[in-house]
């Protein structure tokens, strides 16, 4: 209980201290939004450029980025702000945090919960509603759990992805923006088809890291679209196991880099 | 830059403060490293994107680029991202909100003249160790297209120090809106949203109906920050109007660094009010 308000008094200050700047903290809470609306509109402005996109349509596109930013904007919002690490490890907060009786990740995610990023999920949701209206999809009982299970594996799988990003903080203090790479560029990769990148690239990043079951499968699914690439449908209903694999192996590095941490001494 | 002084000092300064810009980036080697290897990454993704879009266009050529033209808009984009600096920069708004600006106002030199020199000194950092990685990478796995009018490099460099100069003003600006806000976040944020799209960073601006475009290019000076360079170098366009757009991208930064003298003049009066 006393943990729990401990917690409580974390969010409290938060939350005070963003709506201390009222209107710069309103302008930030639109904004948010425009990111999501923005990576929607980078997909709607390339599909518009060209008939079909590696054999997708414009529906088809925009239900596989609204997919990606639905799982995208629930993982930004709960732990996007980890990626902050290297800058605690840098000035020594990181210190503060693991001398409290309190979960250290916890810690980190309530003392920056981005609340100005809250508006972004309602929006990415309604895409994803507008997208299924423009798409024709085949409604059976398993297609309606895979359109509730996506977006949660997806998030789970992208939170997995920001904290093994920020977990580099402990070996590299120096990474910079390597982490942005695997969570943007991640987020990046999801937004459009699989088919579009190609080689070595493509094998790495929607099999060998998974980047392909977030949006990609399960909106081929949705559709009951054969994969050009071969994969069998079912592989659409495997997001939720790629998301726990990820999630585990998040889990074992973060707890590994706790332990292998050592303070900067500042 | 007291006028009482001679020409050369001015130069003496100003030169030194650039370095002084380029050595504070030169001294992060690892952190050089890690970013290369995001905008790699980034050049990747963005350019089997076009590509795809290439590929399904009607005679190959969606906005009249061609597939080469395309791979060098988004590695030589990839390059410029740093160099012109679109992100990350609050600088000047975290000494406003710390009040450490007061220091500036007491240098014998103008404020905007003392962010401006050492940006001239990070870009000059940038072209050297943030631009080549991802131009050779991109040659390396992609056929880029390579310019053919004599000028176009010379052109494009120019091109380049204007977008520079450009983006130094816009984020002078952006920042300076910490005198008044206090937290100059939000528009930061909305800077970064902004400039990425604008600028030509997630597609080329071409790519949108072209009253749009044309209307972006002469109202805003977002295109300047990258589409113009990019544009120059791919040679998009006849020659007339390749110059023609640097020489609007001339304007627009000398727009934006009187905008910038003026905005500060305003603020110096209002940071001696708050003081009392």
């Amino acid at each position: 209980m006393a943990e729990l308000r401990a917690y409580a008094a974390l969010l409290g200050g938060q939350w005070r201290s963003v709506t201390s700047y009222r209107a710069s903290f309103a302008v930030e809470m639109v904004t948010n939004i425009g990111g999501t609306a923005l990576d929607v509109f980078a997909v709607v402005v390339i599909f518009q450029a060209t008939t079909t996109v590696a054999g997708f349509s414009l529906p088809e596109g925009v239900l596989i980025v609204s997919l990606s930013s639905c799982a995208f904007a629930l993982a930004d919002f709960a732990v996007g702000n980890i990626d902050r690490l290297k800058t605690y490890v840098r000035t020594g907060t990181m210190d503060a945090v693991l001398v409290r009786p309190l979960s250290a990740l916890v810690q980190l995610i309530l003392m920056d919960l981005p609340v100005r990023k809250a508006l972004r999920l309602p929006f990415s949701f309604a895409v994803l509603a507008v997208a299924l209206r423009i798409n024709h999809v085949d409604w059976t009982p398993a297609r309606v759990a895979l359109l509730v299970v996506a977006p949660l594996a997806g998030a789970v799988f992208f939170s997995s992805i920001f904290v093994l990003s920020a977990s580099l903080a402990f070996w590299w203090v120096d990474s910079g923006e390597v982490g942005s790479a695997f969570t943007y560029g991640g987020r990046d990769f999801t937004a459009y088809p699989t088919p579009v990148y190609s080689g070595w690239f493509r094998a790495v990043f929607a099999y060998g890291l998974g980047f392909g079951f977030v949006a990609y499968q399960p909106a081929l699914a949705l559709l009951g679209r054969a994969d050009p690439l071969g994969l069998p449908t079912w592989a659409g209903f495997a997001s939720p196991v790629v998301a726990l694999l990820a999630a585990g192996l998040a889990a074992a590095v973060w707890r590994t880099g706790i332990r292998h941490y050592r303070s900067t001494g500042s | 830059m007291s006028p009482r002084r001679p020409f050369r000092d001015t130069c003496t300064t100003f030169g030194a403060l650039s370095w002084s810009g380029f050595r504070r980036y030169a001294t992060y080697r690892q952190a050089t490293i890690a970013g290369s290897f995001t905008n790699i990454v980034f050049g990747f993704l963005r350019c089997y994107v076009l590509l795809a879009v290439a590929a399904g266009a009607v005679g190959g050529t969606p906005a009249g680029y061609r597939p080469d033209q395309l791979a060098t808009f988004v590695w030589v984009g990839q390059g410029l991202l740093t160099v012109v600096s679109l992100w990350g920069w609050t600088e000047l708004s975290d000494r406003i909100r710390t009040g450490e600006v007061t220091a500036d106002l007491l240098r014998p030199i103008h404020p905007v003249t003392g962010y401006l020199a050492p940006d001239l000194g990070r870009a000059l950092h940038g072209m050297v160790f943030r631009f080549v990685p991802p131009l050779v990478v991109g040659l390396i796995f992609f056929d880029l297209y390579l310019p053919g009018r004599w000028f176009t490099v010379p052109l494009f460099g120019l091109s380049v120090l204007l977008a520079v100069v450009g983006s130094l003003g816009l984020r002078f600006l952006v920042n300076a809106t910490a005198y008044w806000l206090h937290d100059a976040r939000g528009p930061i944020m909305l800077w970064t949203l902004a400039a990425g799209v604008l600028a030509g960073l997630y597609f080329p601006l071409r790519f949108l109906p072209g009253w749009l475009a044309v209307t972006l290019w002469v109202a805003t000076p977002f295109p300047g920050l990258m589409q113009t360079p990019l544009d120059v170098l791919v040679e998009r366009d006849p020659v007339p109007l390749q110059f023609g757009l640097v020489g609007l991208q001339a304007v627009w930064a000398a727009l934006l660094l009187a905008l910038c003298v003026l905005v500060q003049r305003r603020a110096e009066r209002r940071l001696v009010a708050q003081g009392g």
